[in-house]
């Protein structure tokens, strides 16, 4: 190490002009340039150092020390991890492939936008051309977090439009975007090309407008499921006609109107789009004329695909279809009369995806179009599919690997024939099924245990039995033998939803054989502090873990204080915890935030507050950037 | 659940002498009230089992269940589909306007979420606010109830609560015919039927135009 030290007073000097040639000419870089490529010593390095001696003295027939690799030469090395892991794990071997790693990263994901500070995340990735961030907590998608929480994209964007000039897409999830964010985008970055924006608020169409004048080299526009004001359906209106880039475009979310000859004149004019997907204001016939002109589509989604039958719609329709070759994946809000679904005939071969999740058409015709989709890879159905049709589906999509059925109506007198049974069937008859999203009324442990035997290879199962604390309804025991049963079997499940009547029994047993688990959403679960001390303590990989509802108290949180910082995030609501542990929690752990909520409205001070006053909602996370400065009122760092 | 029902009967005839007025005094109101929903408070997400013809009673009782906040695990998003599901098996999916010519510049919008009684979803914005809010008209019994529910709503964007004066905002909606009018002129029903959009107003534009409380 003490070698090192005078060949770290080289550090500044930069590489010359003729490294590179160089080293491109003869990979055996002469021993002498090891000395200006060494940073500070790490422990790698000081292993390296006997190599590299060695090196030196055998002269240029060795091969070169990994330490005296140019930084040209690890960078393009790094650039066959697109992992984000793996360039991860390449940092952390020495601080000289600590810096050509995090200077030549292209793809930054920063899974909470409050782990780290905007503008620390730019200068430490000057290089980036892809970037994503999500803001809210999961359990913001269900109405847990009150508005104006935070999770706004401002800072972000502007951290960006100072550091990364070159920035190409930028993607956010659960955040507040407004039209100023979106104005920014379209004026700093000159070859921005993919914009996406998943389940986040606080835009318009004017901010949309932006976009579509200001990003002349724009390939995707992808709005999935976020509010969207309606100011004025002239946004489409403000790509240019000389504009031909577009691949994706998808606002299947807007509510208002689009000018239909403007969208159809973009259509026909970009030739390499692939991905379409209407709102509900484009009506059916609308349909069948954008795919005239749009035939090479790989993905559609048709919106409100509702209408009276009539048969020359019906021959429009089906020979728009026929002509679309390419056709690979199909979402769309229908409505539909069944009549029409045959018209869907031609392409169902083709289909990979098919997303039915909005669509609330039901019967046999439902089931006969899915049944010829023999390819099908990905299905998203409601649960008026019901048993009868997902055993079709088990026999016909011998393909499919995720599936998820969503609840039709959960309120209701269970109307709905869809029980446990249609999840067995498919579990036993589609043999790359993997990931399962799956609301039903009922559930036994028996059917579990057959599943699970049946699919050790799920990666990802979510059961949510529609009525809390639901028990076997064949046995009255609690569920807990049968999830047991799935996680023991499934040795690479990395994302577990549990539900139904459940004890600390089967968080023992996650908690044992979850090794892979990765989230894990628990409600109405559980008898005591055990419960939570068994994942807590188990679940090696576990990164996160939303909890609600389930009668957890302090004792686990502070005895596992440390596995916190090896998370991502801890949500627990409606749990049994006071302000005490929480005070206790964010002494003992200063790189976590600890985050209280209170109902909005009521905004007494956190500090006032005596020890044993219950916390109705915690929000713990890692950080490297300190409590952030945006809190509402309703919630206080602890 | 009879006490509920009871509740919501006797509270429907006292509506209207302790209703909060938007209107301008002088303005009577007619009393037809539409079919009070099932609901037994506002508020609350349900599907309407009143509207439905061809549902059983006993779909009422789930209601009590049926308010924990954020479960079952499924995106607001969804939520509309469910009244929609749940009644479209009787119903014909209402036919759209189906515009002929194509020069015609804008499409049709079909009303997003209000198809088959299930729901009545409006936006609603109010000046200053960064983003927009949607309520269900079908929620609310009357005016009261539904600046009750606005007012908490919006509070947090108009500081604190004991500063506003109700007199500084006026809620307006947006008609079939795209005017602007006062909330509260008209019978609540025929205000459901019309509404196309909410707007709070505030400030100057707003003072006059809201009337004083109680």
């Amino acid at each position: 190490r003490k070698q090192k030290d005078n060949d770290t007073a080289s550090l500044s000097t930069p590489s010359s002009p003729d490294a590179l040639p160089a080293a491109a000419a003869s990979p055996r870089a002469p021993p002498a340039r090891a000395s200006r490529r060494v940073a500070s010593p790490g422990p790698a390095t000081a292993r390296a150092a006997p190599m590299g001696r060695g090196g030196a003295r055998d002269g240029a027939a060795a091969a070169p020390p990994w330490h005296s690799l140019p930084d040209e030469v690890l960078e393009h090395a790094f650039s066959f991890l697109p992992a984000a892991a793996d360039r991860g794990a390449a940092a952390a071997v020495c601080h000289g492939w600590l810096g050509a790693e995090r200077r030549s990263r292209r793809r930054l994901a920063v899974a909470n936008c409050y782990a780290a500070a905007p503008r620390d995340a730019v200068d430490r990735f000057p290089s980036v051309r892809a970037a994503e961030v999500k803001g809210k907590p999961h359990f913001a998608d269900f109405g847990l977090v009150p508005p104006a929480w935070g999770a706004e994209a401002a800072p972000w964007v502007a951290a960006a439009a100072d550091g990364w000039p070159l920035l190409e897409e930028l993607s956010f999830k659960r955040m507040v975007v407004t039209d100023e964010c979106l104005e920014m985008i379209a004026s700093s970055f000159r070859n921005f090309q993919v914009l996406r924006l998943v389940s986040c608020e606080g835009f318009s169409t004017a901010g949309l407008a932006a976009i579509t004048e200001g990003c002349r080299n724009l390939r995707e526009l992808d709005l999935q499921e976020n509010y969207i004001e309606d100011c004025s359906s002239h946004w489409l209106s403000y790509f240019p006609e000389s504009f031909t880039s577009l691949e994706t475009l998808n606002f299947s979310c807007l509510e208002g109107e689009v000018n239909f000859a403007v969208l159809e004149r973009l259509v026909s004019r970009c030739r390499n789009l692939k991905t379409l997907k209407l709102n509900n204001a484009i009506p059916l016939d609308k349909v069948a004329s954008l795919l005239r002109k749009a035939p090479q589509l790989v993905e559609l989604g048709t919106g409100k695909f509702s209408a009276e039958y009539h048969s020359d719609l019906f021959a429009k329709l089906e020979a728009a279809f026929a002509g679309c070759k390419s056709l690979r994946r199909l979402s769309g809000a229908w409505d539909a009369v069944p009549d029409y679904l045959p018209a869907f005939y031609c392409v169902c071969e083709g289909l990979t995806s098919l997303n039915l999740s909005y669509a609330t058409v039901r019967g046999p015709e439902l089931i006969k179009f899915i049944s010829r989709c023999k390819n099908l890879q990905q299905l998203w159905v409601m649960d008026l599919i019901e048993d009868h049709g997902l055993a079709v589906v088990a026999g016909s999509c011998s393909k499919l690997q995720e599936l998820r059925v969503f609840p039709s109506d959960p309120f209701g007198a269970g109307q709905v024939l869809l029980t446990e049974r249609g999840l067995v069937d498919v579990s036993a008859s589609c043999p790359m099924l993997e990931s399962v999203l799956y609301f039903c009324g009922q559930m036994t442990n028996e059917a579990l245990i057959t599943i699970a035997k049946n699919r050790p290879n799920f990666t990802c199962f979510r059961l949510c039995i529609l009525e809390p604390r639901t028990p076997d309804y064949v046995t009255r025991e609690s569920l807990d033998a049968g999830f047991s049963a799935i996680v023991e079997s499934c040795k690479g499940l990395r994302r577990l939803s549990v539900s139904g009547l459940l004890t600390d029994l089967v968080f023992k047993s996650i908690g044992a054989n979850g090794n892979c688990l990765e989230m894990l959403s628990i409600a109405f679960a559980g008898n005591s502090d055990l419960g939570l001390h068994y994942i807590l303590s188990g679940c090696k990989t576990l990164k996160k873990l939303e909890i609600r509802d389930c009668p957890f108290g302090n004792k686990p949180l502070l005895a596992n204080a440390a596995k916190l910082e090896t998370m991502r995030s801890l949500w627990m609501s409606s749990c049994s915890l006071t302000l005490g542990a929480c005070r206790q929690l964010a002494e003992k752990m200063p790189r976590l935030t600890v985050e209280i909520m209170n109902d909005p409205g009521r905004t007494c001070p956190v500090e006032s507050l005596p020890d044993d006053s219950p916390v109705e909602t915690l929000y713990v996370y890692r950080t490297i950037a300190g409590p952030r400065s945006d809190t509402p009122d309703y919630v206080q760092i602890v | 659940m009879a006490a509920a029902m009871s509740y919501v009967h006797a509270d429907v005839e006292n509506l209207k002498a302790t209703e909060l007025r938007l209107g301008l005094p002088g303005v009577e109101e007619s009393d037809k009230m539409p079919s009070p929903p099932s609901t037994p408070r506002a508020g609350t997400k349900r599907a309407l089992a009143g509207e439905h013809r061809e549902v059983e009673p006993k779909a009422a009782p789930p209601a009590a269940k049926a308010q924990v906040v954020g479960w079952p695990p499924v995106r607001s998003y969804r939520k509309s589909c469910f009244q929609q599901a749940s009644s479209k098996t009787k119903e014909a999916a209402p036919a759209p306007v189906v515009v002929k010519q194509e020069e015609a510049a804008v499409a049709a919008a079909p009303p997003a979420a209000a198809a088959a009684g299930g729901s009545l979803y409006v936006k609603v914005s109010m000046d200053g606010a960064p983003y927009l809010r949607k309520i269900d008209l079908k929620m609310y019994k009357g005016y009261r109830e539904l600046r009750e529910a606005l007012e908490a709503m919006f509070l947090g964007f108009s500081g604190d609560a004991g500063s506003v004066n109700p007199s500084d905002f006026a809620v307006t909606y947006e008609d079939k015919d795209g005017d602007l009018m006062l909330v509260g002129d008209v019978p609540f029903g025929m205000f459901m039927s019309t509404c196309k959009r909410m707007r709070i107003m505030k400030g100057s534009e707003a003072r006059g135009l809201g009337s004083s409380k109680e």
